[in-house]
């Protein structure tokens, strides 16, 4: 694990992970208790994915996500009240509630998308990386996604993409073994997801997608790679998928015991364990981060609750919108003949 | 009065508002030094360079993914997709992706992007290489969908859809890349969801799309050597559409037939003689009748093709039996 890592980060890290944690602890709650509709994808059990990979962008890096896409909007900055507002449909939410769960947008954090069509995110993160290259702007686009849409032929399309335009795009493929009910070993016939990488002239690294150092290190790596040199890099971070796919997920695909198992190797019990190691001083302020973010939490619920929810009106709003091109003008061939030759 | 193909309009329409807005790029396959399956780009790769003139892979969902990841970032791409069939390939990011991101994110998310694509039969070309899908995107909400008929309009509103911020369908018809007409050399844009009477007549008002207005007016040129007199309106715009002007020409002439050129079922002429009787039914002194390809593939040989497809033939014994009725 780096040595080089401040206090100051891995407070930071530490936080964003919590954050998650809490957030999504608290979305389940508020499914069960009827709050939330629809399907919701729990994002516990990756959080240092996320956590370390947004934890090396600057506010101007994109980044664009998938339908468990919770952790990786908060750990961009992301406000967990607008969030809560947008997950229980109400007006004040990121989307004024059209979107939900699986489609939040935060422009002014960097999110660019989040996506319900699995690997439906990876051309459009080519397109942010192209969008980059043609503005000269020097920034990166990270795309998410998992096990699932490495399986989808739009993958193919997109590593092959953005390897022969040399686009600014880090691909975190995060395997967490589970596509629904489908384990990984039963449908990808790779050895490693980022074996697809080599094929497509693409650099790649494997990391503990649980240690969330480990992932910041590479994403680092990664990050300052593409800013010297503007190429896309693909990272696999292997984790574990701890909850069902979504919220009542019966799970009957795969063993309790293991996953029980799994639970010792989650990632903030990892990373507490490292911080003791390490850094005992530190114990004190993860105490006081995370009486800090169960208030912000705390507070983002409630916001959510009390937030009214979207006028009616506002369900035939934003289809389009309007610009000069939708002005009335009767604009015909045979008066310009007329009265132009 | 200068003359131009539709072909030198689109291409024209799309070098001047790249020489305009270094925000407009295109991407496709085979748009640059080859100029494209149907040389409509031919020219621009040497003006604009590689950059700004992208060919891609054959690979029609990151085309498309590609215009709408950069036009998230306020890029305006013009991508192209050779065939509408081939749309079929990229349908996920059409449907679900670039026709819901206004909408999801409460409009959030401006796309200002142009998909531009050739479909229509006639051409041999086969069930695969010839088919009529506007509906299927008149459908689906969020997009516009454009599909003009005369170079004039083929300019303007390309002009305009590059202009919006919104996703654009751009659909031309292959047979009509070599017709001629008048194209103002100053600049002019055409706006979204205005009809074009193309012929004025007070007996019958014929709402036809794309080639089927060539047809349509061929026909209505017949019709008035026996003193019928047809208005043809071309909608140019699907979506949106301008049904205004179609009501106002019923209200004169209490007759319509709609003519498209996509298999009946379903069509967007459909919907266009449904909505006439949903909203003006006192006005008519007939049923609205509608022309379209049968509801078959479209097949190759030339003699099975005409029989599927439109005919004037087709066209005139429709009107007739709404005129007769």
């Amino acid at each position: 694990m780096s040595e080089e890592i401040g206090n100051n980060k891995i407070i930071e890290l530490f936080k964003i992970m919590k954050t998650i944690r809490l957030f999504e602890e608290e979305m389940e709650n508020l499914f069960k208790k009827g709050y939330i509709r629809g399907s919701v994808h729990l994002y516990i059990g990756q959080e240092a994915i996320a956590a370390g990979v947004c934890g090396v962008l600057n506010k101007e890096d994109y980044i664009v996500s998938n339908h468990r896409g919770h952790g990786h909007c908060l750990a961009k900055g992301a406000d967990p009240k607008y969030m809560a507002a947008e997950l229980l449909g109400k007006e004040r939410g990121y989307c004024g509630g059209k979107g939900g769960s699986m489609h939040i947008t935060d422009y002014e954090s960097g999110v660019l998308c989040a996506n319900g069509i699995v690997g439906a995110g990876l051309p459009i993160s080519v397109g942010a990386g192209l969008g980059l290259k043609l503005k000269q702007q020097k920034n990166v686009v990270v795309c998410f996604f998992g096990d699932g849409a490495w399986c989808e032929g739009v993958l193919h399309e997109s590593l092959n993409l953005a390897s022969i335009w040399k686009l600014p795009v880090i691909f975190v493929c995060e395997n967490n073994e589970y596509a629904i009910s489908t384990y990984y070993k039963n449908s990808i016939a790779a050895t490693n997801l980022s074996d697809i990488a080599n094929t497509y002239g693409i650099k790649s690294v494997i990391v503990n997608g649980n240690n969330v150092i480990e992932v910041f290190d590479a994403a680092k790596n990664a990050r300052e790679e593409i800013m010297y040199d503007s190429q896309p890099i693909f990272i696999e971070a292997k984790t574990y998928r701890l909850l069902g796919h979504y919220i009542g997920d019966d799970q009957n695909y795969r063993n309790k015991e293991n996953v029980t198992e799994k639970w010792k190797n989650e990632p903030l019990v990892v990373f507490e364990d490292w911080i003791n190691q390490n850094h005992p001083d530190l114990k004190d302020f993860l105490k006081e981060t995370e009486e800090e973010v169960q208030k912000v939490i705390k507070d983002a619920v409630q916001y959510a609750i009390d937030c009214p929810y979207p006028k009616v009106e506002s369900a035939t709003t934003h289809v389009f919108t309007y610009g000069p091109a939708w002005e009335r003008r009767n604009i015909c061939e045979r008066d310009y003949s007329e009265t132009s030759n | 009065m200068r003359e131009i193909t539709v072909r030198q309009a689109i291409n024209e329409a799309i070098r001047e508002e790249m020489q305009r807005d270094e925000r407009v790029f295109i991407l496709g396959e085979d748009i640059a030094s080859y100029g494209g399956a149907l040389k409509v780009t031919s020219g621009l790769y040497d003006e604009f360079g590689p950059e700004r003139v992208r060919d891609t892979p054959l690979a029609e969902n990151s085309i498309v993914g590609a215009a709408i990841g950069s036009a998230m970032i306020n890029m305006r791409p013009i991508a192209e997709i050779s065939y509408i069939d081939f749309t079929a390939v990229c349908m996920d990011q059409i449907i679900n992706q670039t026709a819901k991101w206004q909408y999801m994110t409460n409009g959030k998310i401006e796309l200002p992007l142009v998909i531009r694509t050739q479909g229509g039969g006639y051409r041999g070309n086969g069930a695969q290489h010839s088919q009529s899908l506007e509906a299927i995107f008149t459908h689906i909400p969020g997009l516009v969908v454009i599909m003009p008929s005369t170079p004039f309009d083929f300019k303007g509103l390309l002009v305009s859809a590059i202009r919006d911020n919104n996703p654009a369908i751009f659909i031309e018809h292959k047979l009509l890349y070599n017709t001629k007409g008048f194209v103002p050399e100053k600049e002019y844009s055409i706006p979204f969801g205005v009809a074009d009477v193309k012929k004025e007549g007070n007996d019958i008002t014929v709402i036809a799309t794309a080639y089927m207005v060539k047809k349509a007016l061929e026909v209505a040129n017949e019709f008035s050597k026996q003193g019928i007199d047809i208005e043809v309106i071309d909608p140019r715009t699907l979506n949106p559409f301008d049904y205004e002007t179609v009501f106002s020409s019923i209200k004169k002439t209490h007759r319509a037939v709609v003519v498209n050129e996509a298999y009946t079922t379903g069509s967007f002429a459909r919907q266009i003689a449904s909505k006439i009787s949903e909203e003006i039914f006192d006005e008519l002194d007939a049923p609205v009748l509608c022309v379209g390809a049968l509801d078959v593939p479209i097949p190759y040989s030339k003699v099975l093709e005409d029989y599927v497809l439109p005919s004037n033939e087709k066209i005139t014994e429709i009107i007739n039996k709404v005129l007769d009725y």
